[in-house]
């Protein structure tokens, strides 16, 4: 079992669309949403993605593919 | 009076999302909600200990502001002389720009030239504090050097990680201190992630992961700074450079800070974002009214600007609200013409971060955002010698001449110059 940390960012198009049910249950992942924020055309939600460790890869890449941008949840590490 | 000098500034860590708090460990994300954990001070006890008369008497670096930073008083500093560098009232610029009271913060003569050194100076003070022995970092180059630096003088083992399609001559300046240089193959981004994963795994001081709350409030020095050498007042209006977002946060907590100990009236400044056009998530939200930063791929000459997903955009636009400032962009052409009119007008060399800053203040001034009668202060935050590719094509080449006075005076004559003008007559 693995467990990560992530922040999912959708574009307008898939605010209404139930992608992180979707994808829990095609992958077989228990999603543990944290914090979100979403508005009628965009929003972000930070969760626990917990399952096999491939299985959350494909997930990940998932959701990817769809338009979805899936950050660490650090947000970007600070950088010079 | 020794209860309180025995008494810790220090509360401990606290969730900026849901309040929840930490103790002093090497932790960055709160455990409930995952929002980011910020270093948390007992006032009262700051209050007691710091004076302006005390802080003039210190250590001519940012050390002079210890009492406001995350470190215990029997810590061994790790000080290579990050900060205290010179606030320029500017002459040239001023009148060039149309402003009554510009200053410019020089912070490209830092020991490793860019305001990194600050923020890394109390990373590396905590790691020893900490008990780790190896120092470590993502970067592309300032941060780079900073890290392996200090960790030169710390005494311990540093890794650096950089993307391996970074230049050569940007590494240098970090594998001269002698660190484990990491080239990854991947972009920036996925070098981030990377190292989040090594942190979790590894027992290392990653500054800008698991240390990364205690680094971030080395950068409150540059509002301290500021406010001191202007004889401690706040400017009206200051214009920063911004990637992350981070620094942003901190100058600000700087201001407040210095007003809730009253060593500034109440007085804050407006504080504007400056950002590359190429890599502009934080001021895109601005003019588009929302608080929601959407990520975007960085494409800008402004390289240590480019974070795409910027871990504090979102605060960064609630101070811009609460202090009444506002945020500007510049495209790449604007950014060098900003760094020639730095160099040109008062003698500063900035990088690309300092174009950026010089470029958005002119376009802040023209639309009224930025007004004539403010006292501005501009932060220049790192050195142009670092980022010599923006402006080589930019430069007027050499005339070149024999080793004779003819020689240089046919080449002279040709010159269309003032000086010639002067000189001949
Ligand atoms: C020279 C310079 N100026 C400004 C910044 C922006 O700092 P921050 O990421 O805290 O917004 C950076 C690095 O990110 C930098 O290297
Ligand atoms: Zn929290």
């Amino acid at each position: 079992m693995a467990r990560v940390r992530v922040k999912f960012t959708f574009p307008p198009m898939l605010i209404k669309e139930p992608v992180i049910h979707n994808m829990s249950m095609q992958h077989n992942l228990v999603t543990n949403i944290r914090r979100a924020n979403v508005t009628k055309d965009k929003g972000w939600v930070v969760l626990e993605l917990e399952g096999a460790q491939d299985a959350i890869d494909g997930a990940i890449a998932s959701v990817t593919a769809m338009g979805v941008r899936v950050d660490p949840v650090e947000g970007d590490v600070i950088e010079g | 009076m020794t209860k309180l000098a025995a008494k810790n500034h220090i509360v401990g860590l606290k969730c900026k999302e849901c309040a929840r708090r930490y103790p002093e460990t090497a932790l960055h994300v709160c455990e409930f909600c995952f929002g980011p954990l910020e270093v948390e001070y007992d006032y009262e006890v700051i209050c007691q200990r710091a004076s302006r008369k005390a802080i003039e008497a210190g250590p001519r670096s940012m050390w002079r502001y210890k009492d406001f930073l995350p470190v215990q008083p029997d810590d061994q500093l790790v000080d290579i002389g990050a900060g205290l560098t010179p606030l320029v009232r500017s002459k040239n610029l001023a009148e060039a720009l149309g402003l009554d009271q510009l200053y410019l913060k020089n912070d490209c003569v830092n020991p490793t030239y860019s305001f990194k050194d600050r923020p890394v100076s109390v990373a590396a003070t905590k790691a020893l504090e900490f008990g780790f022995e190896i120092l470590s970092c993502a970067s592309t180059g300032n941060l780079a050097g900073a890290v392996a630096a200090h960790a030169a003088r710390a005494g311990v083992r540093s890794f650096i990680f950089v993307p391996s399609n970074l230049e050569a001559g940007k590494i240098l300046g970090a594998a001269i201190y002698d660190p484990v240089l990491v080239a990854v193959d991947g972009n920036y981004d996925q070098v981030n992630r990377l190292c989040s994963e090594i942190a979790d795994r590894y027992h290392w001081a990653f500054v800008n992961i698991n240390m990364r709350p205690y680094y971030a409030e080395g950068s409150k020095t540059l509002a301290f700074e500021v406010a001191e050498q202007l004889g401690w007042r706040a400017p009206d209006h200051v214009v920063v450079p911004v990637a992350s977002g981070s620094m942003f946060t901190k100058i600000w907590k700087g201001f407040q800070e210095l007003a809730k100990t009253e060593l500034l009236p109440e007085r804050l400044p407006r504080m504007s974002v400056a950002q590359a056009l190429g890599c502009s998530p934080i001021a895109t939200a601005y003019f588009n009214g929302t608080f929601n930063v959407k990520p975007v791929i960085p494409d800008t000459i402004a390289k240590s600007l480019a974070i795409g997903n910027p871990a504090d955009g979102y605060y960064d636009l609630k101070i811009i609200e609460e202090s009444g400032g506002a945020a500007e962009t510049a495209t790449d052409e604007e950014i060098v013409d900003g760094i020639k009119l730095l160099a040109q007008t008062e003698g500063i060399f900035a990088e690309t971060a300092g174009g950026v800053t010089i470029a958005c203040l002119k376009k802040l001034i023209a639309s009224g955002k930025v007004r004539r009668d403010e006292l501005v202060v501009a932060y220049i935050t790192g050195n142009g010698l670092k980022t010599q590719e923006a402006v080589a094509d930019q430069v007027a080449p050499a005339i070149q001449v024999g080793p004779t006075l003819t020689s240089f005076e046919e080449a002279f004559c040709k010159l269309d110059h003032p000086a010639n003008v002067a000189a001949v007559a």
